[in-house]
């Protein structure tokens, strides 16, 4: 059987795409290169939009990427059911598509902050945390400028009610997201975005806070071996 | 040739935590009777053309999709005299 393939996207500024490449094929699944300017999924199973400072971040954290000719093609596969996880810059630019709802801001104390982070998982039931617990206590590493999580009170109310909220803040809210937000996923369940960074947490050798990342990956490529 | 203007503001009730750190800061530099500071963009968008109603809509749907994130921010088109 052939590995899963895992589309990583990397756009002008992108940081954090070699790591998520490398997790992928930690966790067994092939990672296929997938560049901003071609409008071409390559018919990957699922796509992982990596961290770091796509365009800059100009105008707004994700506010340019969210119009690549790739991103164009991505939008329509995620609202028709294709799995995407976001982290940091890639949650961004996921509510910044309006994939996810709700938009990320300067932290409160306005640092850019660097640190292990406890993180709490409140959702099982999308194609990347399967491999988690329930009510988790995971450490990730979060390194952010702009993770603050604000919604209006309609919208954090529905997600509340209707189980989207995937990951909040544990042992302190690090940044100000309304409800400790750390992760939140879509109706459907398929699109992901958090600010903190499975990838970086897959390997003792790295020198992670944890390996506690490495479920994101695992969760994932069961969920397509068994698809 | 026309000039619009696009001012963007966070909505009232969005957390502006950089309009609060240079309202912190005013009263240090001697600047007193500030009792809040918002901070918003503003893009000035030249025309080839004049301002005519389809070319202020066009503003209005640049500033929608791209300029101003209307999840949390509210912003205003006018045309510059």
């Amino acid at each position: 059987m052939s590995a899963a393939r895992v589309g990583v996207v990397t756009f002008p500024g992108t940081l954090d795409d070699q790591d998520a490449a490398r997790a992928v094929r930690h966790a067994g699944g092939e990672a296929v290169p997938l560049w901003h300017a071609d409008a071409d999924l390559k018919g990957v199973d699922a796509v992982f939009l990596p961290g770091g400072f796509s365009y800059g971040d100009y105008l707004r954290c994700g506010a340019i990427s969210r119009f690549a000719p790739l991103m164009e093609e991505l939008i329509p596969a995620a609202r028709a059911g294709l799995p995407v996880l976001g982290t940091c810059n890639g949650f961004q630019i996921l509510c910044e598509a309006h994939l996810l709802p709700g938009a990320l801001m300067r932290n409160a104390g306005l640092h850019y902050i660097c640190r292990d982070q406890g993180i709490r998982v409140e959702s099982t039931a999308t194609p990347w945390t399967a491999d988690f617990a329930e009510g988790q206590e995971i450490v990730l590493p979060i390194k952010h400028g702009e993770g603050r999580y604000v919604a209006d009170e309609a919208t954090l109310a529905a997600l509340e009610a209707g189980g989207q909220v995937v990951f909040r803040y544990a042992g302190g809210n690090p940044n100000g997201s309304l409800n400790d937000i750390a992760g939140i996923r879509n109706e459907a369940g398929n699109v992901v975005g958090l600010m903190p960074h499975p990838e970086h947490a897959v390997e003792d050798l790295t020198g992670a806070p944890s390996t506690d990342g490495r479920a994101f990956f695992t969760s994932i490529l069961k969920k397509l071996v068994n698809a | 040739m026309a000039r619009v203007i696009v001012d963007v503001m966070l909505k009232p009730e969005i957390l502006d935590a950089q309009g609060q750190a240079i309202a912190r800061a005013l009263p240090r530099l001697g600047f007193s009777g500030v009792s809040a500071v918002r901070q918003g963009k503003r893009f000035e968008v030249e025309l080839d053309g004049p301002a005519d109603e389809a070319a202020i809509s066009d503003v209005r749907k640049m500033a929608e999709t791209l300029l101003a994130n209307t999840v949390i921010e509210d912003f205003t088109v006018t045309v510059a005299e």
